[in-house]
C-alpha cells in the first residue's frame, strides 16, 4: 500500500469546499525524521493539507496514512500528530507551565513526574523559570517556543507547523530558524512545515513540496528546486531567474544545442534535451550564474556583451541589469562585491560589460 | 495640528449635552430614594424630616419577604437557563457556517423589540389553551424568552473575540469536544457567563409586564409593589422597597458590565 520508507503517505488526496478544489489529487510520501516543507503562495492549499494531516479538515477523496495507519476515520484528538498554530493559540487563562502540561492530563502521571517533564521542556526551549508567567506576559518568540514545547512534550510522531515564524521580526525569525532546525535534529521527530517564505523553506528543509492551485508543482531537495526547477512557475517562485525563449538545435548528433535569444547557440548536455529539433523551449539562468567582466573573458566559451541599464547595490552583492542584443528585457546579473569590477560597475552609468556563463547553469524548460 | 489632537479636543457643547442627558434620565428616579426617607405618608415638598420608619416597616412585613423569595427563585432559575442557552447559541452562531444565520440571530434578538404586552398576552392565551395553571413556572417561561436575547448579546462578543484555533489546539493536544469545552472554551468565556448571569437575573428580578399576565397566586416583587399601590398609606414603604431594588439592580448591572469586559481585549491580542 505505502512505500516502505514512507512515514506519512498522502495518496491521491483531494479536498473540495463546495465546488472549489482546495487540494487536487495530491500524492506524496514523507520519510521518518524528515524536515519536510509545504511551500506556496497564500491560497495554494498548503495550510489545508496541513490541517488534513492534523484532522481538522476531512479528505474529500484519497487517504492519508501515518505510520501505516489510515487516518480518515481518526479524529484530531486521537492522531499521533501535534501542531504549532500560526497564532500559537497559547491558552490565555493558563500559565506557561499549565499550557505545556495541557496534553498530559490523560496520561495520569504523578505530579512530580509531570513537573519534571515540563521542566525538561522549559530547558529544551531555553525558557527555564518562565513556568509561572501568563500568556500575555510573553513576547512573540516566547509564545512560539511554548507552543512548540506544548506539542513536543507529547512525543508526537509528527509535528505540524503552520507558518510558525511568520509573526516574528526578521532577526528573531532567522534565529528561530536555526533553533528550530537544531531542535528537530535533537528530538528526531518528523516535521511538516508550512511556509510561504521560500528562503525559510530552503534554509530549514530536507525536502520541499512547492504547491500551487491545490497541486504539487515539484517535490525536491532545496538544492534540487533551486538548481533544476522543472517548470517556469517553480523557477520563478524560488529565487530570481532570467528566462530566454529558445529553440532546440539537434544538428543530427546525439548531443545538441539550444539557441536562446541573445545568448546564441549553446551546446547543452543530452539529458537536458529530450526534445526534437526545432522544438521551442524556455532557457532559465539564475542571475548569479553569470560572471560579469569589463572585457571579454579569455577563457570563457560563452560570453556576450551588454550595456548597463541599471544597478542596485545590496551590500554584499549588487544586481546589474544589462541590455543584450537580440532580447528586449534586460538580463539580471548578480555579482558579489569583492571590490574591483563590482564596486566600479555601480558607479559607471552607461557602460558596456561582458557576461559569461557555463552551459551547465542553463536550465531547459517547457516553452509555454 | 494633527487629526488626533483635533478629535481629542474637549468639546464643551458635548459635555453639557451629556450632563443634561444624565440629569433628565436619572433625576426622576432619584426622587424615589429621596422620598423613601421622608417622614410623611404624602409624597410632596417640602420634605418633613428624615426617617428610617418605612424601611423598618418593610422588614417586618411577611408578604414582602415571600415576594422577594419568589423573585429570587425565578431570577436564579431564569438566569441559569438563559445563560446556558445563550452559551450554546453564541457558540453555534460564531463557530458554524449555516444557512440563514443572520435571520436566526435576528429572531433570537426579536424579544428586545417586541412589546412585552404582546408576548405576555400571547403566552397567557397559550397557557390557558394548554390548560397550564399560572404559577411561578409560567412567569419563569416568560422571563426566559425575555432574557435570552440579553444573554446572547452579552456572550456573543466573548465568542467573537475568541481565536477558534484555541479549541483546535486543545483537540490537537488530545482532548475531545467535552473536555475542550470545560478546559478551554468555558474558562475563556467565563467572565461573559458571569456577566450574563447577573444581567439576566436583574432583568427577571425587575420584570413586570410578563409577570403581570403570567403570575398565579404567588406574586413576584414587582407584582407585589403593583398590588400595594392601591393603598395610599403603604406608598412610602413601596418607595423604600423600590429604592432598595433600584440600588441592587444598579450594582448588579455595573458588576455585570465590568466583568463582561475583563480580558476581552486580551483574548484578541495577536502575538
Amino acid at each position: 500500500m505505502t512505500s516502505p520508507n514512507a512515514f506519512i503517505s498522502i495518496q491521491n488526496v483531494s479536498k473540495f469546499f463546495g465546488t472549489f478544489r482546495a487540494i487536487d489529487d495530491v500524492s506524496m510520501d514523507i520519510g521518518r525524521g524528515e524536515f519536510f516543507s509545504l511551500l506556496g503562495a497564500s491560497g495554494c492549499g498548503k495550510t489545508t493539507l496541513l490541517r488534513m494531516l492534523a484532522g481538522f479538515e476531512s479528505t474529500s477523496q484519497g487517504e492519508i496514512y501515518i505510520d501505516g495507519q489510515p487516518m480518515s476515520e481518526v479524529p484530531p484528538h486521537h492522531r499521533p500528530v501535534n501542531m504549532v498554530f500560526q497564532s500559537y493559540a497559547i491558552f490565555p487563562h493558563l500559565n506557561v507551565r499549565d499550557n505545556i502540561a495541557y496534553g498530559l492530563r490523560k496520561q495520569k502521571l504523578p505530579k512530580a513526574r509531570r513537573d519534571e517533564m515540563v521542566d525538561e521542556m522549559l530547558d529544551l526551549i531555553k525558557l527555564p523559570g518562565y513556568g509561572s508567567r501568563k500568556a500575555n506576559e510573553l513576547s512573540g518568540g516566547q509564545r512560539q517556543r511554548i507552543a512548540l514545547a506544548r506539542a513536543l512534550i507529547l512525543r508526537p510522531k509528527v509535528l505540524l507547523l503552520d507558518e510558525p515564524l511568520g509573526a516574528l521580526d526578521k532577526q528573531l525569525r532567522e534565529q528561530m530558524q536555526l533553533e528550530l532546525r537544531a531542535l528537530q535534529r535533537q528530538v528526531g521527530i518528523t516535521f511538516v512545515f508550512v511556509t510561504h517564505d521560500q528562503e525559510e523553506a530552503l534554509t530549514l528543509s530536507d525536502r520541499i513540496a512547492v504547491m500551487s492551485g491545490g497541486r504539487v508543482l515539484q517535490l525536491d531537495t532545496p538544492a534540487g528546486l533551486y538548481e533544476t526547477p522543472k517548470s517556469r512557475a517553480v523557477a520563478s517562485f524560488i529565487g530570481n531567474i532570467n528566462f530566454f525563449r529558445g529553440t532546440v538545435r539537434r544538428n543530427g548528433g546525439p548531443t545538441g544545442a539550444v539557441e536562446a535569444e541573445g545568448l546564441g547557440v549553446v551546446p547543452v548536455p543530452a539529458e537536458q534535451l529530450a526534445r526534437p529539433d526545432g522544438a521551442p523551449v524556455l532557457v532559465a539562468v539564475r542571475p548569479e550564474k553569470f560572471a560579469l567582466s569589463a572585457s571579454r573573458p579569455a577563457d570563457a566559451a560563452h560570453a556576450v556583451a551588454g550595456r548597463l541599464k541599471n544597478a542596485a547595490y545590496l551590500g554584499e552583492r549588487s544586481h546589474y541589469y544589462l541590455q543584450i542584443e537580440g532580447r528586449d528585457e534586460p538580463v539580471a546579473v548578480s555579482s558579489q562585491n569583492l571590490g574591483g569590477i563590482g564596486a566600479a560597475a555601480g558607479e559607471r552609468g552607461d557602460a558596456t560589460f561582458w557576461i559569461s556563463w557555463s552551459p551547465d547553469s542553463m536550465v531547459i524548460l517547457e516553452a509555454e | 495640528m494633527s487629526q488626533g489632537t483635533y478629535i481629542k479636543r474637549h468639546n464643551r457643547a458635548l459635555q453639557i449635552y451629556a450632563v443634561v442627558f444624565l440629569i433628565v434620565l436619572y433625576v426622576p428616579v432619584l426622587f424615589i430614594p429621596l422620598f423613601s426617607f421622608n417622614d410623611s405618608v404624602y409624597v410632596r415638598f417640602p420634605l418633613q424630616g428624615f426617617t428610617l420608619q418605612w424601611y423598618g416597616e418593610l422588614w417586618t412585613r411577611e408578604p414582602v419577604w415571600n415576594a422577594l423569595w419568589n423573585s429570587v427563585r425565578v431570577g436564579a432559575v431564569v438566569s441559569v437557563i438563559s445563560t446556558m442557552l445563550g452559551v450554546v447559541a453564541a457558540r453555534a452562531i460564531t463557530r458554524y457556517r449555516m444557512p440563514g444565520k443572520s435571520a436566526l440571530v435576528t429572531f433570537i434578538m426579536m424579544p428586545l423589540v417586541i412589546p412585552g404586552i404582546i408576548f405576555g398576552v400571547a403566552l397567557l392565551v397559550l397557557m390557558s389553551r394548554l390548560g397550564v395553571p399560572l404559577s411561578l413556572y409560567t412567569v419563569g417561561l416568560g422571563h426566559l424568552i425575555f432574557c435570552l436575547p440579553f444573554a446572547v448579546a452579552t456572550l456573543l462578543p466573548r465568542f467573537e473575540g475568541f481565536d477558534p484555533s484555541m479549541e483546535e489546539a486543545s483537540m490537537d493536544l488530545g482532548e475531545n469536544g467535552w473536555w475542550t469545552f470545560w478546559r478551554v472554551t468555558f474558562p475563556m468565556v467565563f467572565p461573559g457567563v458571569v456577566a450574563s448571569l447577573l444581567l439576566t437575573f436583574t432583568i427577571s428580578f425587575d420584570e413586570f409586564i410578563m409577570a403581570f399576565f403570567l403570575t398565579g397566586t404567588d406574586p413576584t416583587l414587582p407584582m407585589y409593589i403593583w398590588g400595594q399601590l392601591r393603598f395610599p398609606q403603604e406608598f412610602p414603604s413601596v418607595l423604600a422597597l423600590s429604592a432598595l431594588i433600584l440600588i441592587a439592580s444598579f450594582v448588579l448591572v455595573f458588576v455585570a458590565q465590568w466583568i463582561g469586559r475583563v480580558g476581552l481585549d486580551q483574548n484578541k491580542e495577536t502575538p
